[in-house]
């Protein structure tokens, strides 16, 4: 008997796992370790904080996101590469054929000064987790005017739009409570803008300002004064602020580390066509996991499953991979006021504007306010519990399409010649 | 796209100055690039995350980030502010022949 084994259950384990059964030769079994008991719908993190979900709705039973795939619920130690083994936090080791690590990103406040003293989840918040977005829910009810600060620590992090859906959302839900005149709303970002790509920023970029929030770039957070409720950037600069909502590092599983099997951040280094790991023939890497310069969200995972279940089976019958996962990326971006925005990517195409998935009837707008992709973004709900997790054929084209985007001038990224 | 002339040679660059082609980078280029912002002239520290950044892209396919920087080149964050005052990953970046650091969008 060989074994196939996938660490993590998340949206990129979980799929992965529930395509890969029937479609493995008889002699092969295969187990998804996660210790959670619960999967969480990661997408509903940024509408906790404002009272349009609740935490319970946010979960279901992790049993039930499987169809006929055994589920071990345990965390992981480490790997063993060249002994093909995984230390099992109760002392149990077991054996591999080929590994699947799927065990996402997660944030790691601990690794910025300060962050995690006297203030945190009293007036510092994180909504990366469930716990986080609920405490935040509290705090927002109770808050009755001051400055709110927005930060990115530093880059990458998951799902890269949220930070700016958190401000289109606050800014809508203070001006839906009355509040706003009392609010100064600021988005500190590492990067040099809220937007960086040439036409997105051309697009979109008044789109802050328009609403009175006010943006600090290029700032690097080095450290948070808890007494002074102060954040300090490398280079001495401070953003005060009465409740600050921060997006802490994010680094990948404390295994990869443990493992040796990660960069500097724990991600693991993937190639960006196969998904197989650097460096490890028997291991393939899936979702916010690798190191691959896209984006850290769901919909990656969901596009990269289907290159990786080809090659899953392709290792195992001994033949040549595809290379074939172009980087492809789609995101709804709430912008409050019942409206949202989309864009679609890839690798070497930054977002355009323009109609998705259908050229002229969409129904979604590329790059553009409306209340038909705010839908969208609802009905995905829908989508994820019952067709993506399950791993049933999703409607929309795995590679990016150029079909329905307006084509403008190139992006400004040599090294996608 | 606008076309610059760096010590004598003419390069493609986006409108914020950063080359267009990684490949058409030279010392000579980041030496005037540097002067251009007024870091130079480019010291040997300056020169370590220079060629960490140019090695590190070309390996992973996209320029490395600023923990990454102060990891594995040997400068530390509070020197690289030093050397690339302000924005380090994006100073460093464009001195280095390469795409500033962005976000999907």
């Amino acid at each position: 008997m060989k074994h196939l084994i996938v660490i993590g259950a998340g949206t990129a384990g979980t799929t992965v796992a529930n395509q890969m059964r029937g479609r493995l030769p008889r002699d092969w079994s295969l187990t998804v370790i996660d210790p959670e008991p619960e999967h969480l719908f990661q997408p509903d993190l940024i509408f906790v904080p404002f009272g349009m979900q609740t935490p319970e709705r946010a979960l279901r039973p992790r049993g039930r996101t499987f169809r006929g795939v055994r589920w071990m619920q345990r965390g992981v130690e480490s790997v063993d590469t060249d002994k093909k083994r995984i230390a099992l936090d109760n002392g149990d080791q077991l054996k591999y054929d080929l590994l699947v690590i799927a065990s996402g990103a997660e944030i790691r406040p601990d690794e910025t000064a300060g962050l995690m003293g006297d203030e945190w989840q009293r007036a510092i918040f994180d909504f990366y987790t469930l716990e986080g977005a609920t405490k935040l829910r509290d705090a927002l009810a109770a808050f009755e005017g001051g400055r709110v600060v927005v930060n990115i620590v530093e880059m990458p992090i998951k799902c890269p739009v949220a930070p700016l859906e958190i401000t289109f959302l606050a800014d809508s839900y203070f001006t839906g409570r009355g509040l706003r005149d009392q609010v100064e709303l600021i988005y500190v970002t590492p990067l040099d803008g809220a937007f960086t790509k040439p036409i997105a920023s051309r697009a979109l970029g008044s789109m802050l300002t328009d609403r009175g929030i006010r943006v600090e770039a290029e700032f690097n957070a080095g450290e948070v004064d808890s007494e002074h409720k102060v954040l300090k950037s490398w280079d001495e600069r401070e953003v005060p602020f009465d409740l600050l909502i921060t997006i802490p590092t994010h680094m990948g599983a404390r295994f990869v580390e443990a493992s040796g099997l990660g960069d500097e951040l724990a991600f693991v280094p993937t190639d960006n066509a196969t998904l197989r790991a650097q460096g490890h023939d028997d291991i393939f890497v899936l979702g916010d996991a690798t190191n691959l310069p896209t984006s850290k969200a769901g919909s990656v995972a969901h596009f990269q499953s289907e290159v990786l279940v080809e090659n899953l089976q392709r290792s195992i019958a001994g033949r040549s991979l595809v290379e074939d996962f172009d980087g492809h990326a789609n995101c709804f971006i709430e912008s409050g006021f019942g409206k949202a925005m989309l864009i679609d990517f890839n690798y070497d195409q930054e977002p355009l504007p323009g109609v998705y998935p259908y050229p002229v009837v969409g129904p979604f707008q590329l790059l553009k306010e409306s209340r038909r992709n705010h839908w969208g973004k609802l009905a995905f709900r829908w989508v994820y519990w019952n067709m993506l997790l399950p791993g049933r054929p999703i409607p929309v084209p795995n590679h990016m399409s150029m079909a329905g985007k307006r084509l403008l001038p190139d992006a400004d990224n040599p090294l996608a010649a | 796209m606008p076309a610059i002339e760096y010590a004598g040679t003419s390069v493609e660059v986006n409108d914020e100055g950063f080359l267009l082609q990684s490949d058409s980078w030279t010392r000579e280029i980041a030496e005037a690039i540097a002067a251009e912002v007024g870091i130079g002239p480019l010291t040997e520290k300056h020169w370590q995350v220079i060629e960490f950044c140019r090695q590190d892209a070309a390996e992973q396919g996209q320029p490395p980030g600023l923990r990454r920087i102060s990891k594995l080149s040997g400068i530390n964050m509070k020197e690289l502010y030093q050397l690339f005052p302000k924005g380090p990953g994006k100073l460093a970046a464009r001195v280095s022949g390469l795409p500033k650091p962005q976000g999907c969008i």
